[in-house]
């Protein structure tokens, strides 16, 4: 919406909103996680077809890979220019045979996410989003609205499991017990504090466009508390959050993902400090 | 809910954070610490905000106020906690709201124009037995507002169904107390049984009030001190780089701004609460207060850490920001006692 051009707005935006349509996001690679602009995976022009990129490489951590028609991918297409600058965004399409999707096994058991191997897949040039060499910036674009809009989103989510998790304790009359009541009463101010920064998020993107570095104060404060809460819920509910199949131990143990992925608590800050309070940046060591 | 201030709103907080700058003294703190030094408030700023009728932003117009409503007191709340101006301006607005919504009709138009107007000054303590031991603005005041008792109790037994008192400073025994927050007076105040006046009407939603202006004036505490941190650790220098380079001190930083804003968002709801939407304000206010009292005291804390020794001297003037933080954070009921209390309304 912010980067597309006509033709890719008319294109892509309908079948997305119809859900005709899934994508997933080629951004992390095993050697470029916090360090996204580090990635390899490499884009060159065809020589005997000079509107078409063929592409080898490989992505990680892309959900639902294996339902994707499209994938967003950030791609390197010049090789000499310093980290940032190289990058270009292409809209890849995943039915080609260059295009291999492995599951990968997380913690909890289950395969929500995949690796991809890309070997010599081709994309057309008019799927170039932004410019060759302003991928970068569209990247950061899809992650900033990542973090406003699906910190929206996760905070419904945490509101629900934190109302199950005082239903338990009530129940177990637990309530009355101060030290739970003291940890409720905290989760339940963190709860409120993430509905209402992500509301605030979103009337920032209303008002201005785009949300703001912000985000990642909300995206921060979601996946702490949700860590928080579930191990709170595992004290309460018992044996049943260590049995498994449980929601209580899926949700126990997913949630050690949550400070990691869409950017670790430890990037989010570097994030806040540089780009919130303009603190000065440490130079990397060579 | 609307997210952001009005227009009307915003000229307020504009209009009070140029004339609260403008009378700071050097450095931001020159008046700070030549009124709290000599122990006594600026009553050339006193006798300011009282001609801009602050002091009865939130009062019916019928009681000589302005009308306005807990946004816009909470408002001048942040700027007057951000530059922890030097006036007794808290404890009279604090003792004023408990009047406004604790009191009957006639008390209301009786003892308010006084203090909208801040002809008479006014404080607020907790009061048990008789004795109200840390009475805020108790130096200057004429009119004491002392509460009582406690909103869970049911009237019999030890716990006594929550009250207040409004006593006049001549009624009762008003002794000068040094608190540990010098920008600000506090007296111990003793009283008869007999003594002043009972508040007749709803005390709980004076007191929900009363918190979320606390919590106001403690989301400017924060953000000063936040500043003030960000700026000095871009300047100094160790090890030939800035300390805020290193994500032992910007990571921390960056904590400061996520406890200010969580503070911030509770307390800006809270106070949209008291006006739009009263039924959530007491679970809103104790939100506001708790989330505010934890963040101020931290994020002083935090603030003295990031400025390394100096932050520990007297010169460096955050420790004026982490004492009112202290104080404020106790006042009405620390983070603790609000959580309690929050625990009883999920």
């Amino acid at each position: 919406m912010v980067w597309g051009t006509d033709e890719q707005k008319q294109r892509y935006l309908e079948p997305i909103l119809s859900a005709e349509e899934i994508w997933c996001q080629g951004f992390s690679e095993p050697e470029a996680g916090s360090d996204l602009a580090s990635l390899k995976t490499r884009a060159v022009r065809e020589p005997s077809h000079p509107d078409e990129w063929v592409v080898s490489g490989q992505k990680v951590w892309t959900s639902g890979a294996q339902y994707s028609k499209w994938c967003m991918l950030v791609a390197r297409t010049d090789a000499d220019s310093p980290k940032h600058k190289g990058l270009t965004y292409f809209l890849m399409d995943m039915e080609q045979e260059g295009v291999q999707v492995r599951p990968l096994r997380q913690i909890t058991g289950e395969a929500e996410f995949n690796e991809l191997f890309i070997d010599g897949a081709r994309i057309p040039d008019a799927n170039v989003v932004g410019g060759v060499g302003n991928g970068w910036k569209v990247a950061l674009t899809t992650l900033m609205n990542e973090r406003a809009g699906l910190g929206f989103l996760l905070q419904v989510r945490l509101r629900q499991l934190l109302d199950d998790t005082i239903a338990a304790a009530r129940e177990r009359g637990l309530l009355a017990d101060s030290l739970y009541a003291d940890a409720l009463a905290d989760l339940h101010t963190r709860c409120e504090q993430i509905r209402l920064l992500a509301w605030k998020g979103l009337t920032d993107v209303e008002r201005y466009g785009q949300p703001g570095p912000e985000g990642s104060l909300v995206k921060w404060l979601w996946s702490d508390t949700n860590q928080r809460l579930t191990e709170l819920a595992a004290e309460i509910v018992g044996p049943a959050a260590l049995t498994g199949g449980t929601s209580w131990s899926y949700e126990l143990l997913r949630a050690r993902g949550n400070t990691i992925e869409g950017g670790t608590t430890e990037v989010l800050k570097n994030i806040v400090a540089e780009r919130v309070l303009g603190l000065p940046r440490l130079k990397a060591v060579a | 809910m609307d997210f952001g201030l009005s227009e009307d709103q915003r000229e307020i907080q504009r209009t009070a954070r140029e004339l609260l700058a403008a009378r700071a003294g050097a450095g931001g703190f020159g008046s700070v610490r030549e009124h709290a030094e000599a122990r006594r408030p600026d009553r050339a700023l006193w006798d300011e905000l009282r001609a801009l009728g602050w002091l009865g932003i939130a009062l019916p117009e019928s009681c000589g106020g302005q009308g306005l409503g807990a946004v816009e007191l909470a408002i001048l709340c942040e700027e007057l906690g951000r530059t922890l101006a030097p006036v007794p301006f808290l404890p009279s607005v604090l003792a004023a709201t408990l009047i406004a919504h604790g009191g009957s009709p006639e008390q209301r138009e009786r003892l308010l124009p006084a203090l909208a107007t801040g002809e008479q000054g006014a404080a607020l303590g907790v009061a048990r037995d008789g004795r109200a031991e840390l009475v805020i603005g108790g130096g200057e005041a004429n009119v004491v507002v002392l509460l009582e008792g406690d909103r869970d109790g049911d009237g019999e037994g030890p716990a006594r169904r929550l009250g207040a008192r409004v006593l006049r400073a001549e009624e009762a025994d008003v002794a000068l107390v040094a608190s540990i927050d010098p920008t600000r007076s506090a007296a111990e105040v003793a009283f008869a049984e007999s003594a002043g006046e009972e508040l007749a009407g709803d005390v709980a939603a004076g007191l929900d009030r009363a918190l979320v202006a606390v919590a106001a004036e403690l989301v400017g505490v924060c953000d000063r001190a936040l500043t003030m941190t960000v700026a000095y650790v871009k300047e100094r220098r160790q090890f030939g780089v800035p300390v805020g380079s290193y994500q032992a001190v910007s990571h921390r930083c960056a904590q400061m701004l996520l406890d200010t804003e969580r503070a911030r968002a509770a307390s800006g709801y809270a106070a949209w609460a008291a006006d739009a939407a009263p039924e959530q304000l007491p679970a809103a206010a104790a939100m506001a207060k708790g989330a505010a009292s934890q963040a101020a005291v931290e994020v002083c804390q935090s603030a003295i850490q990031c400025h390394g020794g100096i932050g520990f001297t007297w010169e460096a003037d955050v420790h004026w920001l982490y004492k009112r933080a202290l104080l404020d954070a106790q006042l009405l009921g620390g983070a603790k006692r609000q959580r309690a209390r929050l625990a009883t309304m999920l």
